[in-house]
């Protein structure tokens, strides 16, 4: 113990270091111990001690293993490599392999040690080299040294030529081209006797197979029969002490041949033909009562499932799964499993026979197997099927502990999406699984069925009326209370009046303000999120036109919120406050029933894995809220939508709530809409790149316009006052939305935008293309003069990146008339050479006089229309 | 001293050259790993690690056979010992972490965990740990913790016998330690 204590001496044997460590209590004493060790050692470093040298480098890897970085040893070990005496070099070489790696620079300078131990006469020295180089070896050092381990293939020893074959592994896969150098030396090897050595050649023949396809062939003629010799020696061997495990000769040496063999019989009917007796004798003879019999069976049950095997050999190796699964050892089930995930690709039915088995290991105590067991049902789903397997998955979600949820609710969400055949079954499976775990069903799920419940008009009475149960029974649940909210607001009059009831279905009662009082609940709870109340507060707006006698209360529960913090649900509040007060005469059509959600086009949208806050937008107004998107006109419905649309989507729209209380209805839309045109200032900029937000996040081209589609329906005065250029961008905005199922750009319209601005000068571009070039873009450039005074000598001149050609057209006029009392227009022809992956970017400059007076302006415009 | 200041000297040198080479040779490395990507090779190894843990979750010995830093490893060492350690006798003996499997076993208050690809054949790896382990006991006569805390080279040497990159190499018991014995006789 007192030797432990003395810490400041450097000759500390390694035993007492061990043991100073071992008796800290804290991890703070541990590294004030490690801490006076290794200053210790890296003073005997650079001292340049000899003596303690081996026992400083074992006291590196113990420091090492704890976790303390131990870089200062690099090069002490390649000194130990440089000396001659063995011990220094085994303790170096395993220092280097344990303290470098390839990544290390210090590898450069152990590559001529290694050649030299490489050629060395102690075979020992050649070992250590070679384990040094298999386990560290960079693509510049293989390149280096695989001449050496070539020659040393055809050594005497065979402890050198085990190492040589396993070093010539990494050397083939760190450079592969050299793979075809040792293809016959590895088929050769495998004539061997020596375990080690057939283990470690069998190893190198699958790398070679991998690298390259010439020794796949050249192995496939060449050792087929080799290997079906060593396994059937092996397998028939008697007793054999040295290799016997569990009564079985070698099965690590079985093992490695089963898995070459797959390799070289995928695929190649010849070659599987020529395995089939020796792997039927391998999967009849093996005993099956201890691991290691059982470790056989199984590589021979893949190497079965992996060739072109006969019939009967594959019912062969069903079979041996089939009692691996009724196995009472947990690790066999668990093998069993994993090989059936496999087997399904071959022989779906055997599988499914098994299929009661499986749905038991879904449930089983063990997490390891029950994530197996689950993924290998959601590959036995079928149409047969899929009713009674969720109907068991489902059952199971109720009492599965919480970590296996999320799992098990995404497969389960996955399998009802993927057999939705019948839509019935599909809502009641969803709403049972988002009681259960709707805290677990993703975004993209819920919104889906928001969009199928939309469609299927028939089951509207009989989804809300099981919604607002399910609400009453588990309103906890996240994504089910948004369901259950967005249906009560949307089809109330169903959930109080049972409409369109099923025949199966039982009455219920609820009244107006059961229903009210069911969301209010949700509104309050403390838990809910702010999407969730926002939703709340659409829902009670809907709810106070479909029920008028409750449009006092909930005018009250509303205006609650006018003080929330939240700002996205203030200005609900204050918006939906005054459409309840103010504007009676256009609620009823404002707070209509949503239209019938497109269903096809929200699919496409959610495949191409759009953003779910996006292509939710249509379907679950809440969903916009705290998006990155500022959608200042995301008013984007086909003709026919209904104001309730609008007001949904614009409710993010921030100037509202400052403009919103005046009392002309039209105003009022104006600000829902929130446009904000009446104010020219951000004209230019801002518009334009929402724009570019919207078309890139939908990937939409906007079909050709159609004018006054949308916004005719009511006239606002902001866009009858608004400049010029602006119309199109509306328009095309909600062109593009509302015909976003046409994906290409090809006859795109592109907003125009206003490329320059300053207090004199307004330059505005707008785009054309011609069909079928989409690289090409004739840009029509417009000057107005905004100061007060003409200018004369206009130039305008313009730089493009590399990528883009750019042809400037002469201009109408070089004078430009003061007060913008018309323009002088110029054409631009670009092209981009990088169309769909740069945007268009430019520098402008504008030279002119104003009373003979020289003038520069200059700029650059990155806001072009994405797509350009 | 003067001349091993020298060597230093040079060493150092040889260190910034070497530098600019390992440079060199990162590039050309990407090359190639590049190229092992589009095999779709991308990495193979049937084990990718040895650990030896004791009750307390301290690391008794760690041999990886991919690159990992220093941080890495303590997070992985600690996310598979909490995983491993917390599952009783009756479950199976085989955790998925992360994108490969552990197959661990436990002897008294030691636990043997070896991480493997997905498409390795996790019973010949329980086979491995107990050939290692035995491998041991023969060596040390009754093999505990200690004797692997205070003789870890030589259970590396054992290691180093039996898998080399990552690949088994000997499974007899007698070859494993027929060069540790040669040694310890000349010592």
């Amino acid at each position: 113990m007192d030797l432990a204590i003395n810490p400041f001496s450097s000759g500390t044997r390694l035993r007492d270091m061990i043991r100073a460590i071992r008796a800290c209590k804290t991890a703070a004493e541990e590294r004030a111990v490690v801490r006076r060790e290794c200053a210790a050692i890296r003073a005997a470093i650079s001292e340049g001690d000899q003596d303690y040298r081996h026992r400083n480098m074992a006291k590196l890897m113990f420091i090492h293993m704890l976790g303390y970085p131990t870089h200062f040893g690099q090069m002490e070990c390649l000194k130990l490599i440089a000396a001659a005496g063995f011990p220094e070099k085994r303790i170096g070489y395993l220092g280097l392999m344990l303290l470098l790696d390839e990544r290390q620079e210090v590898l450069m300078l152990v590559t001529n040690s290694l050649k030299q131990d490489l050629n060395h006469s102690n075979q020992f020295i050649v070992g250590l080299a070679l384990c040094a180089l298999g386990n560290i070896c960079s693509a510049e050092m293989a390149r280096d040294l695989a001449l050496e381990v070539e020659r040393l293939l055809q050594n005497r020893d065979p402890n050198t030529k085990k190492k040589a074959a396993l070093c010539s592994i990494r050397i083939v896969r760190k450079v592969p081209d050299l793979a075809e150098n040792f293809m016959s030396a590895a088929a050769s090897l495998l004539k061997e006797k020596h375990h080690g050595v057939l283990i470690s050649a069998v190893q190198l023949c699958m790398e070679l197979c991998k690298a390259s396809h010439e020794a796949l062939e050249y192995l496939r003629k060449n050792c087929l029969e080799g290997l079906v010799r060593i396994l059937r020696d092996v397998s028939n061997s008697s007793y054999a002490p040295e290799y016997d495990i569990g009564g079985i000769t070698d099965p690590f040496l079985h093992i490695r041949v089963l898995k070459l063999m797959r390799i070289l019989g995928q695929g190649d009917a010849d070659c599987s033909e020529y395995i089939n007796d020796i792997l039927a004798q391998v999967s009849t003879k093996t005993e099956s009562n201890k691991n290691a019999g059982n470790a056989i069976l199984y590589e021979c049950v893949e190497t079965i499932m992996g060739i072109e095997a006969t019939s009967g050999l594959r019912v062969l190796a069903i079979n041996i799964l089939g009692r691996f699964l009724s196995n009472r050892d947990n690790n066999i089930r668990y093998v069993a499993l994993n090989m059936l995930m496999k087997a399904i690709a071959v022989d779906t039915q055997a599988v499914q026979r098994h299929r009661a088995t499986i749905l038991e290991c879904v449930k089983d105590a063990d997490v390891s197997i029950r994530k197996r067991a689950l993924e290998l049902v959601y590959l036995l789903v079928n149409d047969t099927n899929v009713k009674p397997l969720t109907k068991e998955l489902v059952d199971y979600l109720e009492v599965s502990d919480q970590e296996f949820k999320e799992d098990l609710t995404a497969n389960i969400c996955s399998i009802v999406e993927k057999f939705s055949l019948d839509k019935l079954w599909y809502l009641d499976q969803m709403f049972r699984v988002l009681s259960l775990a709707g805290n677990y069903v993703k975004d993209d799920v819920w919104h889906a069925l928001i969009v199928l419940m939309s469609n299927a008009s028939e089951l509207q009475g009989y989804s809300v009326r099981s919604l607002y149960k399910a609400l009453q029974a588990s309103g906890e649940q996240e994504s089910l209370v948004r369901v259950a909210v967005w249906c009560i607001g949307e089809y109330g009059e169903m959930l109080v009046n049972n409409l369109s009831m099923l025949d199966m279905e039982e009455p219920i009662t609820v009244t107006e303000s059961d229903a009210v009082d069911a969301v209010e609940a949700v509104l309050q709870r403390y838990s809910a999120d702010v999407t969730t109340r926002a939703m709340c507060l659409v829902s009670l707006l809907k709810l106070s036109s479909r029920f008028p006698p409750t449009s006092e209360r909930i005018k009250d529960i509303v205006a609650q919120n006018k003080g929330n913090t939240v700002l996205e649900l203030q200005q609900r509040s204050i918006e939906f406050s005054s459409i309840i007060q103010r504007h009676q005469s256009i609620k009823s059509s404002l707070l209509e029933r949503m239209p019938v959600l497109d269903e096809a086009n929200y699919l496409v949208k959610r495949a191409a894995s759009i953003q779910a806050a996006v292509s939710s937008v249509n379907s679950a107004p809440a969903a916009t809220s705290g998006g990155p998107l500022k959608l200042p006109n995301g008013v984007a419905k086909p003709p026919a939508a209904p104001l309730a649309d609008l007001l949904d989507l614009s409710s993010d729209d921030a100037p509202v709530t400052t403009s919103a209380p005046t009392t002309a209805p039209n105003d009022f839309l104006q600000d829902l809409l929130g446009i904000g045109l009446t104010d020219s200032s951000p004209i230019g900029g801002a518009p334009s790149t929402s724009t570019d937000i919207l078309m890139d996040l939908l990937s939409i081209g906007s079909s050709p316009v159609q004018n006054g589609t949308p916004t005719s329906n009511f006239s606002l005065p902001a866009i009858e006052t608004k400049p010029v250029p602006v119309t199109p961008q509306v328009v095309d905005l909600l062109d593009g939305l509302s015909s976003s199922t046409s994906l290409l750009d090809e006859n795109a319209a592109y907003p125009t935008i206003t490329a320059f601005q300053s207090a004199t000068l307004r330059i505005t571009f707008s785009f054309k293309k011609q069909p079928g070039k989409p690289q090409e873009t004739t840009i029509n450039a417009s000057f107005t003069n905004l100061a007060t005074t003409t200018f004369t000598d206009f130039v305008f001149q313009a730089a493009v990146p590399k990528f883009i050609q750019l042809r400037l057209d002469p201009a109408s006029s070089s004078t430009l008339p003061a007060s913008g009392n018309g323009s002088v227009t110029q054409s631009l022809s670009v092209t981009n050479n990088q169309h769909g992956q740069k945007p268009l970017a430019m520098r402008i400059r504008m030279s002119y006089k104003v009373n003979g007076e020289d003038r520069l302006e200059q700029g650059q415009i990155s806001n072009f229309p994405a797509g350009l | 001293m003067a001349k091993e200041r020298r060597s230093v000297e040079s060493l150092s040198d040889l260190w910034r050259a070497g530098a600019e080479q390992a440079h060199r040779e990162v590039e050309d490395d990407g090359v190639e790993q590049q190229r092992s990507k589009q095999a779709g090779r991308d990495d193979e190894m049937t084990i990718r690690f040895v650990l030896f843990v004791n009750k307390q979750g301290q690391t008794r010995l760690a041999q990886y056979y991919e690159h990992l830093s220093l941080d890495e490893r303590r997070a992985l060492e600690g996310e598979i010992v909490r995983k491993c350690l917390a599952r009783t006798d009756q479950q199976c003996s085989f955790v998925e972490h992360r994108n490969y499997k552990v197959v661990y076993r436990r002897y008294a208050s030691l636990f043997f965990l070896v991480g493997v690809d997905n498409d390795e054949n996790e019973l010949a790896i329980l086979e491995f740990i107990h050939l290692f382990v035995e491998t041991m006991d023969r060596h040390f006569g009754n093999v505990c913790e200690l004797d692997i805390m205070f003789h870890l080279e030589k259970v590396h040497f054992m290691l180093e016998e039996m898998v080399m990159n990552g690949c088994i190499v000997e499974t007899s018991k007698q070859n494993i330690l027929a060069p540790i014995q040669l040694m310890e006789k000349t010592s």
